[in-house]
């Protein structure tokens, strides 16, 4: 069974969190600067935080990091692009997945700056998916993306998320679009997680 | 050999053109009329304090003198460092970064020149030693500011892309290899112009000293290259370790982008 748990995980201004997501999709969802992107952060390790986070028993801190940020799948609201084309950032290329995202193979020639911010994301999420995390992490992923490609991510998350059976964490500012995904839905408010009543 | 003295009517007629320029830079509003004054009167305070020391060192030759003048003088280089960064770090790293890569750069350079090179004995005479140390700090000085500063500054500016490549897996080391690269690059791009120009657009500064101090051109000229190889291996040497080493430092034992070890200046 794969599970991502995190015992008392201190973070921001936050009460210590514990929290264990089994291979179900969890929807997290509050105010904008409650803290859901530095709770993904510090997941993935990206920030120093107190507490502890295991990936099927095995702790963060017996990883290297590279090597957790692999498995610890993060993809962040706003992507970045470091190399001239798409296709330098892929180590992979599952073409069944770039078409249900509207894609062809000729996107990997395409140049990085001149994607619009709905590719960006579109892509971001082809990247994430392509280094085959053992856990996800979603930073509002469908933020950008019009509401025909909204369809395709959260079909292709579910896709994913069936065929591995993974941990998935959804951040999002609309509760309601959650309902639809998540298995269960936590909020954070007055400096806590909680979840959805 | 020749040698002429400048009078102080000859030192006061050339500050009048520098006064001038102030003057003017009032009318044209720059805002810069006193900085000028200011870094104009510290020229001559510094300078002729620095000529005291020197007259007082030069007849008194003992090594601890020698050692006390580098020491103020890399302790003034590693602050100028540090007040040249838009962004650095915060706590001794800030002043120790700069030093610690000069001492290595500079120092050892500055040795090996005054033991296999010049050979003078003895080989800490200050004549030779403390021109020789004050042109490789001077050098490398800015080789090392200009690459620190980049380094800090494309890291903050670029923050979101280190922190997405490491999030895609990536050691800091790859993360942060482009602006290591260009930093390393930025700081040693003075010199190997200089080196490269050297002779065609004007005649290197200490060069130009001993000529008209009435040094025959060509013994000028080998003091020139030597210098000038010294300067840019030491200013290499030394850029290359401190964005290096601050570029390790950007990051924690978790590969974690730290930019909060840095502080904006001013």
């Amino acid at each position: 069974m794969n599970t991502l748990r995190v015992e008392r995980l201190e973070y921001y201004n936050l009460e210590p969190v514990s929290l264990k997501v089994g291979e179900e999709i969890v929807g997290l969802a509050g105010a904008s600067g409650s803290g859901k992107t530095l709770f993904l952060r510090a997941i993935a390790d990206l920030d120093p935080h107190g507490g502890k986070v295991f990936l099927n028993g095995d702790e963060q801190t017996d990883f290297p990091p590279p090597e957790w940020r692999n498995k610890v799948g993060f993809l962040p609201t706003e992507s970045t692009w470091w190399f001239d084309k798409v296709g330098e950032h892929f180590e992979q290329v599952n073409e069944e997945w770039f078409n249900k995202l509207g894609f062809d193979r000729d996107v990997l020639d395409w140049q990085t700056d001149r994607l619009s911010s709905g590719e960006k994301q579109r892509l971001a999420f082809l990247r994430v998916l392509g280094i085959e995390p053992s856990a996800l992490l979603l930073d509002e992923p469908t933020a950008n993306i019009d509401s025909g490609n909204t369809k395709n991510v959260i079909d292709l998350v579910s896709a994913y998320h069936k065929q591995h059976h993974i941990p998935v964490i959804w951040v999002s500012h609309t509760i309601e679009q959650l309902r639809d995904i998540a298995s269960r839905i936590f909020v954070i408010q007055d400096q806590k997680i909680l979840p959805e009543k | 050999m020749k040698f002429i003295h400048l009078t102080e009517i000859d030192l006061i007629l050339a500050s009048v053109f520098v006064i001038a320029m102030a003057v003017l830079s009032l009318f044209l509003q720059l805002g810069i009329f006193k900085q000028i004054i200011i870094a104009a009167a510290r020229t001559v305070v510094q300078l002729l304090a620095v000529g005291m020391v020197l007259k007082f060192i030069f007849a008194d030759l003992h090594f601890g003198w020698l050692l006390l003048v580098s020491l103020i003088m890399l302790i003034a280089a590693s602050r100028e460092v540090m007040q040249r960064q838009a962004k650095r770090f915060s706590g001794f790293w800030g002043f120790g970064l700069g030093a610690l890569s000069m001492f290595v750069s500079s120092f050892s350079l500055t040795l090996i020149a005054l033991l296999f090179m010049i050979e003078n004995k003895p080989w800490y005479e200050p004549q030779y030693a403390i021109p020789l140390l004050g042109m490789m700090l001077g050098n490398t000085m800015n080789g090392i500011a200009l690459g620190l500063d980049r380094l800090t500054t494309n890291a903050w500016e670029q923050r979101t892309v280190i922190e997405g490549r490491l999030m895609m897996g990536h050691t800091w080391k790859q993360a942060v290899e482009t602006i290591r690269r260009h930093s390393i690059r930025s700081g040693m791009i003075p010199i190997i112009n200089s080196m490269a120009i050297a002779g065609l657009v004007s005649l290197p500064g200490m060069m130009t000293g001993q000529i008209l101090a009435g040094s025959p051109p060509v013994e000028a000229v080998k003091y020139q290259i030597l210098i000038l190889f010294l300067i840019s291996a030491g200013t290499g040497f030394g850029t290359m370790v401190a964005v290096w080493a601050a570029s390790r430092y950007l990051f924690d034992e978790r590969q974690r982008l730290r930019l909060d070890r840095l502080k904006s200046s001013r």
